[in-house]
């Protein structure tokens, strides 16, 4: 059985080339993925994200669910509308999931979690739900397309009322606000500018059309992925699983270890995990012909590793990758191509921001 | 449908094959096989000289999305390859039968060409797949 999101129809339309995401058939491309990487990176592109789940989650103890769910802590956003970026762990400090959660008030927060992994998420919030004063909803009633790009805030805006272009007037990066018809948000998955515009479903295909319009360039799956791989973001499933912590998954900085007595969802395990030490997720380079590939073998000095996302980036015109590999004071690694070992620069994972080599 | 030209001969392995009626035969990969690959990022070359036997494989189209290996369609001499695939690639998915060529090869016994797949075989050996 396969799902659709309600812009399906519009992908047909553009000629996109479709495949199977995780049970939805999705478009991976347009035409050419590489001139959809250097419309998001240079001007305006946008991507059907229709598929991920969006999770209401209200009461009167809402806060203090999502303080013990989340690695993350809830309890640093103040104002409304303020997003923050999670993992959600497992007893043993694996990641279940990653996502972002939306701060109305301390009673009413949205989340919008993976699609790939919807039920074990959906089971997951409820199981952790018990003894808390919450109700947990699915909101299937939205499509969500993501704008994003230099020009990508500008473009939106031609579609916006005037209520919804005050409402996101001055709004900071990682917010999200309700304007009249549209929840609006300064977030995305490419490192550029843009927004993530939830639209009610029977409005959706009519939006797409006039973003079209607008000049902005529909995208796949494909370009998605370089562009969020430029920017050194982590893909669910590839980069950390149930078994990754989130130490070997450059999520370090989304744990929130203080206040001390917070007892969060792994916190036992990741204590032990960050005592003993674990495998870090970094960043190759190739500047050689060739292009580094997910699951190829790495060593450095202190063992093996592995490459958990490689591409061809289109910005920077060589090859980049995610690796987790032993904690190491090298500056390269091996790397097994095609049944040789070559020698690739470890760096940051984080390649591309706004358009800019960050190398 | 891919286009599929009838003058062209084809190896199951997705290489097309022009006899260029001096002896030299032009190679590369049929639009079906680059709309496969996706957009090309490297193609790596032989050198113009090198002995290649049919089957060999003698090239690497690399992809966004994955590497493949080019096979040599019949035995004989590379007499000449494509340099503007060093910067442009991308010809390869733009004009797979024509400006996105690979290599010529000299052949050792022009009549195994013969043996290739027309386009009609082709065609059938796609459908196959």
């Amino acid at each position: 059985m396969t799902n659709k999101t309600v812009l399906h129809p519009k992908h047909i339309e553009a000629g996109a080339k479709m495949v199977d995401f995780h049970g939805w058939e999705m478009p991976i491309n347009y035409g050419s993925q590489i001139e959809e990487h250097h419309a998001v990176r240079n001007d305006a592109g946008m991507f059907d994200v229709s598929h991920m789940t969006i999770v209401d989650v209200k009461g009167s103890e809402a806060k203090g669910y999502l303080r013990k769910l989340l690695a993350n802590d809830v309890a640093k956003l103040t104002e409304k509308g303020k997003a923050l970026y999670s993992g959600m762990l497992n007893e043993d400090g694996g990641v279940v999931d990653d996502l972002i959660v939306y701060h109305f008030d301390e009673t009413n927060y949205r989340l919008v979690v993976n699609s790939a992994t919807r039920e074990k998420d959906m089971d997951w919030l409820n199981s952790v739900a018990s003894g808390f004063d919450v109700t947990i909803t699915e909101i299937p009633d939205y499509a969500m397309i993501a704008v994003q790009g230099p020009n990508a805030k500008n473009k939106a805006a031609t579609l916006f009322s005037d209520a919804q272009k005050e409402a996101v007037a001055g709004m900071k990066p990682f917010f999200g606000v309700q304007a009249e018809d549209l929840f609006i948000a300064t977030t995305g998955y490419t490192g550029e500018a843009g927004y993530e515009i939830m639209v009610p479903n029977d409005m959706a295909g009519d939006f797409w059309q006039r973003l079209i319009e607008a000049g902005v360039a529909p995208c796949g799956l494909g370009a998605r992925d370089t562009l969020r791989l430029e920017a050194g973001m982590n893909l669910y499933g590839q980069d950390m699983d149930e078994t990754i912590s989130p130490l070997a998954a450059n999520m370090a900085w989304t744990v929130t270890w203080e206040p001390a007595d917070r007892d969060f969802m792994g916190r036992k395990a990741l204590e032990a995990q960050k005592a003993e030490g674990t495998q870090k997720l970094v960043g190759l380079v190739m500047t050689d012909k060739g292009v580094l590939r997910t699951g190829q073998k790495v060593k450095v000095s202190e063992g093996e590793g592995v490459i958990t996302s490689g591409t061809f980036s289109p910005t920077l015109g060589h090859s980049i990758a995610m690796a987790r590999i032993p904690a190491t004071k090298d500056a390269t690694a091996e790397v097994e191509m095609r049944k040789k070992w070559v020698t690739v620069s470890i760096v940051k994972p984080s390649f591309v921001r706004n358009g800019k080599s960050v190398l | 449908m891919s286009n599929i030209p009838s003058e062209l001969r084809y190896a199951s392995t997705h290489e097309w094959v022009r006899p260029e009626g001096d002896g030299t035969f032009t190679v590369g990969i049929t639009e079906h096989a680059q709309e496969l690959l996706g957009d090309m990022v490297f193609v790596e070359l032989p050198e113009v000289g090198d002995a290649v036997a049919a089957g060999d494989d003698v090239a690497v189209a690399e992809s966004v999305k994955a590497a493949s290996d080019v096979y040599a369609p019949i035995t004989g001499t590379i007499v000449a390859i494509n340099e503007d695939l060093e910067n442009t690639p991308e010809m390869v998915n733009s004009d797979a039968f024509g400006d996105g060529w690979l290599f010529r090869i000299e052949a050792e016994d022009p009549a195994e060409v013969e043996s290739l797949l027309d386009a009609e075989g082709y065609e059938n050996s796609i459908d196959e797949d």
